[in-house]
């Protein structure tokens, strides 16, 4: 066992991806964490301690940074780097570059959340870094760029499998949006602090090509390349429809950046921007579901493998996710619809069906397929396993219910109106009426925050146990060569 | 024609695949964003929209710094229940000054788009540092540091100087200054001049005395120096109901 460990670390760069993969599941811990806080925050504002470092305003960016690119950006760099490895059969080209993407990464991660916390922030919603982390990132994601496209040249194979198009349309989206999104002026050199090269309509409009696309490209067209590498793997299977992923790849490329003014129906922007917008996400629908569906139908024919393997339950219920969040979407991009939910707190509902449900759920069962892989063994406990997606299915299903109910509630407590044509209730009142689904999605995070830290635990002690077997298994040999 | 595509030549060609991708990711961005920039009618033409005055612009850097938009909109939408709730829906133009915007997504609060003038100086700085004394069902944090911490205000200028370099019309040499008088007539060109920032930023914050102490400038005074302001820039009784209805 151990040779063969040892002839993999030689074949592939395993360790850039061991380290992607541990800090990933430390992220998810951390920025679960700072959520399920500022959650409690809003239903019992005693916990901001007037104290300007951990407010709900300056701490909020730390929750969505750190789950977003901390959790998100580490899983889709581990599975990125194994996943092109295995499908090209051959090593990342270069150990130094891996590495720098892994430190650089880290330490935007850790710088972004300090600055916010000190109150540096662009008030850009999950693009809130500063100038001089934003120029941080595009070094380490061109270097990230170079190392995944050179791997590809460098494959033993002809053709490029489809998870690593779904990367590669990731890694170049992010670029882009990143780079004109990003674009400001520093007041000087030794400043953090810099103003929008954009004002008003077109820089809301920017920044929402930016901040739907973060969900399309970073949330969605990356773990969807997760997605076709493990779930045919996990089922043992090939994917289901070779013709739908081509399909799927195009059509969800092209889309997805049309639809980022449907954040925007009913503003300033001009109208024919926000109807543009609502058709395609209208459109969106279809790749989204078909690609859903190759996920799911992938497992036809081995059905009883979601009795038995609870890796593939995460997988299966994170894809049934995402066909609910792709339906929802479509349908708040309405502008009827919008009207009532836009502002309020369905909008946070629908996005955590999408991050909690299918983001996080899909992280979580691929890292679970790929951990015992990489430490050449088994995981330390299925047992926890199976909590951890009862917890997490659970807590999921508490947190958007909570937030359907309060934000519908307040979309309605907003217009409506009394016999004499005024307006029935004032705004403090539709706040005073959240109270108890704030709770109750407070909790509903703090199920899915434990699971996240049974999984970290079941990760290490997975680690734990590999390195133990090793140590055996040397010794036993030591023991035969000494006697030979 | 013997042209047969297969989609295999993509497949087996990263070079071809990376700008297909890019080909296809670009243009949604292109066909929705740029325009933006050239049509006339994006931005309405309206008087009264200037940009803001010195104390009024560092206030908007505390409520960027403390992210308050992150739970109050400020951009009013064309219903009744908003007209009745928050006045008159917000214009494009309103916002042309603002780098960045601050529209925002979220309503935890109320939107702020025009609460400029609706509750006193004295009102707005007892609700900032304890917003349950005034309002029971709120959730909002208590902000007691803006009133105990003096405003930095020696990068005001360099602050201005920044902001002129993206296109808001601060002035820095006479000529510009000029040019000012004439866009925003004699009273508002002064408070645009870049070389005089400091003096009428202490002016105002000495004149407005928005949080009750005269005897320094807070970040108090800064903040509601922008509260106040925001939303009162247009005066929409010299309009028509329907004067910006074809602007959309």
């Amino acid at each position: 066992m151990a040779v063969t460990t040892y002839s993999g670390a030689e074949q592939y760069n395993f360790d850039i991806v061991k380290k992607f993969a541990v800090m990933s599941l430390v992220w998810a811990v951390i920025g679960m964490f700072v959520g399920v806080y500022i959650a409690s925050e809003l239903a019992w504002p005693f916990l901001n301690f007037d104290s300007p470092y951990f407010s709900f305003g300056r701490f909020r960016p730390v929750h969505t940074t750190s789950v977003i690119f901390g959790f998100g950006g580490s899983a889709l760099f581990a599975t990125s780097y194994y996943v092109v490895q295995r499908t090209c059969q051959t090593r990342l080209i270069s150990d130094g570059m891996a590495s720098f993407t892994f430190w650089g990464w880290m330490a935007i991660i850790v710088l972004a959340d300090i600055s916010y916390v000190l109150g540096y922030t662009q008030s850009r919603e999950y693009a809130e870094m500063e100038w001089p982390i934003d120029i941080l990132i595009e070094v380490v994601w061109v270097t990230y760029l170079i190392l995944f496209v050179g791997t590809i040249m460098r494959r033993k194979q002809p053709h490029i499998y489809v998870a690593n198009w779904f990367y590669l349309a990731f890694i170049l989206a992010t670029a882009l949006l990143h780079t004109f999104n990003n674009l400001a002026m520093p007041v000087d050199l030794f400043s953090m602090k810099s103003y929008s090269l954009f004002a008003g309509t077109q820089d809301a409009m920017t920044q929402w090509w930016y901040g739907h696309n973060a969900v399309g490209f970073f949330l969605t067209a990356a773990f969807l390349g997760m997605m076709y590498y493990f779930v045919p793997k996990q089922a043992g299977r090939p994917i289901y429809s070779y013709r739908l992923s081509i399909v799927h790849f195009w059509a969800l490329g092209f889309m997805y950046m049309w639809v980022g003014a449907h954040h925007l129906h009913w503003t300033a922007l001009p109208d024919w921007t926000s109807s543009l917008a609502a058709a395609f996400s209208i459109l969106l629908l279809m790749p989204s579901w078909g690609g859903m569906i190759n996920g799911i139908m992938t497992l036809s024919g081995a059905w009883d493998k979601l009795r038995t393997d609870p890796i593939m339950r995460f997988m299966i219920v994170a894809l049934s996710f995402y066909g609910m969040s792709t339906f929802e979407g479509p349908m708040m991009s309405l502008k009827e619809v919008n009207a009532l939910s836009h502002y309020t707190d369905w909008t946070v509902g629908h996005v955590h069906s999408g991050a909690l449900g299918w983001v996080a759920m899909i992280s979580f069962g691929s890292l679970y397929h790929m951990i015992p892989k990489l430490w050449d063994t088994k995981m330390y406990s299925q047992k926890l396993i199976e909590w951890h997606f009862w917890l997490a299915t659970i807590g999921i299903v508490l947190y958007i219910v909570a937030m359907w109910i309060s934000g519908i509630t307040q979309g309605l407590m907003w217009r409506s109106f009394d016999e004499f044509g005024n307006l029935q209730y004032s705004f403090a009142e539709s706040v005073a009426a959240m109270m108890p689904f704030y709770a109750m999605r407070a909790i509903g995070g703090m199920f899915f925050f434990t699971g996240a830290v049974l999984m970290l635990f079941n990760s290490l002690m997975t680690i734990r146990q590999s390195k133990l077997e090793n140590a055996v298994l040397e010794a036993k040999l030591a023991a035969k060569l000494a006697r030979a | 024609m013997n042209f047969n595509f297969k989609h295999e030549w993509i497949e087996t060609n990263i070079g071809l695949m990376a700008v297909l991708t890019m080909l296809a990711i670009s243009v949604g961005g292109l066909v929705e964003i740029a325009p933006l920039f050239f049509i006339d009618k994006t931005i309405e033409k309206v008087e009264g929209v200037r940009p803001y005055t010195p104390l009024e612009q560092r206030g908007r850097d505390i409520y960027q710094r403390e992210g308050c938009y992150l739970c109050h909109s400020q951009m009013i939408r064309p219903f009744r229940d908003e007209k009745l709730r928050y006045g008159h829906y917000s214009l494009a133009a309103e916002s042309q000054y603002d780098h960045p915007f601050q529209w925002g997504s979220k309503r935890t609060g109320p939107d702020l788009a025009r609460v400029g003038g609706k509750y006193s100086n004295e009102w707005q700085v007892q609700h900032l540092v304890a917003p349950r004394s005034m309002v029971p069902e709120s959730v909002m944090p208590n902000y007691p540091w803006l009133l105990s911490t003096q405003l930095d205000i020696s990068d005001t200028a360099d602050r201005m100087k920044a902001l002129r370099k993206v296109g808001v019309p601060y002035s820095l040499t006479q000529e510009e200054y000029k040019a000012n008088v004439v866009k925003f007539g004699e009273t508002v060109a002064p408070l645009l001049h870049i070389p005089d920032a400091q003096k009428n930023l202490l002016e105002q914050a000495n004149f407005g005395n928005y949080d009750g102490d005269r005897s320094g400038v807070s970040e108090m005074d800064a903040l509601v120096a922008y509260l106040q302001v925001l939303g009162t820039m247009v005066d929409f009784s010299k309009y028509d109901d329907d004067a910006f209805v074809n602007d959309r």
